[in-house]
């Protein structure tokens, strides 16, 4: 911590917030709100002289409420920087008449009631996400009574209490009597692994943090009978497996299964525990002193400022989702952009230097280069053509359209954002959108070459270069036989097959015509294939109303992995295509 | 801007259809593929090679495109995502912007996938070169466009993750602006005392 503080290419800008970002890739122009610290950054050396008179008291949100501070303060003695900061929401000194003791306290006058907060821009190549996460409230799970018991305490609220540094200077009491507990009992998967309260994710680092905090207690208090209640223990990072053997081999007693209610006896204030251990099958009631939940982690509030302004997208979790869950772990889906640690995904802090060298070295080797190839495959407007709806810019899932509603400009691409999905091309109703590399031109020229000659014994196959494409590439490679009578048209992803591909290769005599994409999770282009969906829907709607079969037109999501699900696919088409008979295609091409 | 139209000049296309050894060769009469492709509207050469993608297969594209005026390539072998990049550098290097080539994917697509019905393959290679003609034809040479990149980081957030990101950055010599909503840097892993495997400090 000390290093970055020192260091003399970190700019470190503490009490700030983003608050704006433009541009792109290389070129981002960052605003960022430096609200005021009423101290002087530079000059204060943390003596604490003004500490002595400061009349106003409050809750030490570092000691999460288990300490008080002062209006005027050092958020912990490690801090850095250094300097203590004013909470002038809090402080009476606005009104020299009521207060200003600090002021005169300090001798190298370091205080300034009247600093402003400022906004500065800063132009940067590369952003990286680390915007952390927040523990779980458990307070809604009422059957474990905390906030109810005072007994019952959160683990972040432990590793204060048992923190040398904490408000008992590292001596563990139980909050209601400053006493040692004899007893104590951790309840793992607090808000996490449940589909029905907190969240169904498993929160990554519970398991260990209560192994390593028995650790703590034993090592300190042998005496005290540790009790850790859980469903699964999940040790399975290097050293881990050690660390929960060593717990195991110190007495701590590991019961699986949670309690389903806890019960406070309101004179000795000790907690009552009623769980059934999963191994045994037997159901007991165990008496402690302190319960510990071990409550899981959530995503940062911060995130959702930070989400629009970057334009990411979360996962289901709530978390922010990375451009390729394995290939591209630490990449955004905004080119330029990083995550490093919890932003992304709980993690321990292990993993979150991983994440964060990992970053870095991704947001190194684009600034080292200097420069950055864009994607020549790009979408491109037709100012003439367009017509200022927006639809372009509602799909795109890059957010590189821009796009003013108010004065009805045509709509723009950002080039260096541009992923070239083609989404926008599919979209617009205007043919105002130029897809560069896969034109409509191209694309209805591949069509019009496969119906040709005999469209009856064809099936159209319109299939997204990173997932279907890819997977009839994995079919072929796996010798996977299938019907010749496939046909198959790429594009760069599902999100470009306009609706006018379909009804053309329709009018032109096609029995089946088949769109694939990547499986939903998948999208090579953040979510671009929910508008494939939204599109074959629309098509499935427009062909029933017109006589036509709407199961002539398939939709079907194959990965890159699925070579036998694509050669299955492709032998169901072919079923398909031969109960089309040749009076339904006349029909269609009349219609059409 | 203006929107890239087809070019007025006539259209030059040259067709290479690759045996790759006996996988495509095995099932698709290559010959009679290549004969086919000829007979199409604006194909000025059409050639089968054993290995396309070898030195001496990427030397005739070269040589092609040099004798014949070529102005589309249209590679039929395996899939883009194998040898795409392969076959734009070639065009690249006689001066053919890269992406006026289009692959047909014969292999993975057709010959490894109908191997027990020949004769149907080669009907269906014969169209898929069509296809791919057909595409070739309003191809249009594309750009990629260098964007400068700021050699400057704003890393968000000052837990560890951005703490040890920041110090990454700075070391490697590039300006690094911190941003931290709270007074001082740490995040929650300053409020934790012990941290696993290793049972030392957080801070």
């Amino acid at each position: 911590m000390t290093d970055v503080g020192r260091h003399p290419r970190i700019e470190l800008m503490t009490l700030s917030e983003v608050v704006d970002v433009q541009g792109y890739i290389g070129n981002f122009r960052v605003k960022v709100l430096r609200k005021a610290r009423y101290v002087d950054e530079k000059e204060c050396t943390a003596c604490g002289d003004c500490l002595e008179d400061c009349p106003v008291t409050k809750p030490n949100e570092f000691d999460l409420g288990l300490s008080t501070r002062k209006a005027i303060y050092q958020p912990f003695p490690q801090a850095v920087p250094a300097a203590f900061a004013l909470n002038m929401e809090e402080c009476l000194g606005n009104n020299p008449i009521a207060c200003g003791k600090c002021l005169e306290k300090c001798e190298k006058e370091c205080i300034d009631y009247d600093m402003q907060d400022k906004e500065v821009e800063i132009k940067v190549g590369t952003i990286i996400v680390a915007t952390g996460m927040d523990v779980y409230d458990p307070t809604e799970l009422d059957e474990f009574g905390y906030t109810r018991f005072e007994n019952v305490v959160t683990s972040l609220e432990f590793e204060r209490l048992i923190n040398a540094g904490g408000p008992t200077e590292g001596h563990l009491i139980r909050p209601t009597d400053w006493q040692l507990p004899k007893r104590v009992a951790f309840i793992q998967c607090i808000g996490s692994r449940s589909e029905k309260r907190g969240n169904p994710y498993c929160s990554n680092v519970c398991c260990m943090n209560t192994i390593k905090d028995s650790l703590l207690i034993k090592n300190h208090w042998p005496e005290v009978e540790i009790k850790v209640f859980y469903m699964d223990i999940r040790a399975f990072g290097k050293g881990f497996e050690d660390l929960y053997k060593r717990s195991k081999a110190e007495g701590v007693m590991y019961i699986r299964g949670i309690p389903g209610d806890i019960r406070e006896d309101q004179e000795t204030k000790n907690l009552f525990l009623l769980a059934e251990d999963s191994n045994t099958g037997k159901v007991m009631e165990h008496e402690v002193d302190m319960v510990i939940l071990s409550i899981g982690l959530i995503p940062s509030t911060e995130n959702s400022l930070i989400r629009q302004l970057l334009t990411l997208s979360r996962t289901s979790d709530g978390f922010f989702m990375e451009a390729h869950p394995k290939l591209q772990p630490v990449d955004a889906p905004t080119k330029g952009v990083f995550f490093a640690g919890c932003a992304e995904s709980p993690k321990d802090i292990k993993d979150s230097v991983t994440q964060a060298s990992a970053s870095a070295s991704r947001a190194n080797i684009l600034m080292s280069a200097g420069k950055f190839t864009v994607e020549a495959i790009t979408s491109l407007i037709n100012e003439e053509l367009c017509k200022a709806c927006g639809l372009c810019a509602r799909v795109c899932p890059y957010h590189a359209i821009e796009f003013d509603k108010e004065k009805k400009l045509p709509a723009r691409v950002i080039e260096a954002s541009c992923a070239g999905c083609g989404t926008c091309g599919a979209e617009c109703a205007f043919d105002a959108v130029v897809m560069r590399h896969f034109t409509d031109q191209q694309i209805l020229g591949q069509v019009e070459a496969i119906l040709e000659e005999n469209p009856q014994d064809k099936v159209v196959v319109f299939a997204c270069n990173w997932c279907s494409y890819a997977g009839a590439d994995y079919a072929g490679v796996s010798r996977l036989q299938y019907p010749p009578s496939i046909r198959i048209i790429r594009t760069m992803c599902s999100g470009r097959v306009d609706e006018k591909f379909v009804l053309h290769a329709f009018k032109l005599g096609a029995p089946i015509v088949l769109v694939s994409g990547c499986h939903f999770a998948d999208c090579h282009y953040i979510n671009a294939n929910r508008w494939t969906q939204k599109r074959v829907e629309k098509l499935w709607d427009k062909l029933e109303k017109k006589g036509i079969r709407p199961e002539r037109l398939q939709l079907e999501w194959i990965s890159a992995a699925e070579g036998l699900k694509f050669a299955k696919v492709m032998k169901e088409m072919e079923e398909l295509r031969q109960g089309v008979t040749l009076e339904e295609i006349d029909y269609t091409r009349k219609e059409l | 801007m203006a929107i890239e139209r087809s070019e007025s000049d006539e259209l030059r296309i040259g067709v290479f259809i690759c045996y790759c050894g006996l996988n495509i060769s095995g099932t698709v009469d290559c010959e009679a593929v290549a004969e086919y492709a000829q007979g199409l509207k604006d194909v000025v050469a059409a050639s089968t090679n054993r290995y396309t993608c070898s030195e001496p297969g990427q030397q005739e594209i070269k040589n092609d495109i040099k004798e014949h005026n070529l102005n589309r390539v249209v590679v039929a072998s395996c899939s883009p995502r194998m040898h795409e990049p392969t076959f734009r550098v070639a065009c690249q290097e006689v001066g053919l912007n890269p992406y006026l080539l289009e692959m047909v994917n014969l292999r993975e697509h057709c010959s490894w996938v109908h191997m027990h019905e020949p004769e149907k393959a080669t009907e269906k290679a014969k169209e898929m070169v069509k296809m791919g003609v057909a595409r070739a034809r309003f191809l249009q040479p594309q750009i990629e466009k260098e964007v400068p990149v700021d050699r400057s980081t704003m890393v968000i957030g000052g837990g560890i993750a951005g703490i040890q990101a920041s110090l990454d950055l700075a070391n490697a010599g590039y300006q690094v602006y911190l941003v931290e909503k709270k007074p001082s840097i740490g995040g929650v892993m300053a409020q934790i005392d012990k941290t696993f495997p290793t049972m030392d400090c957080s801070i």
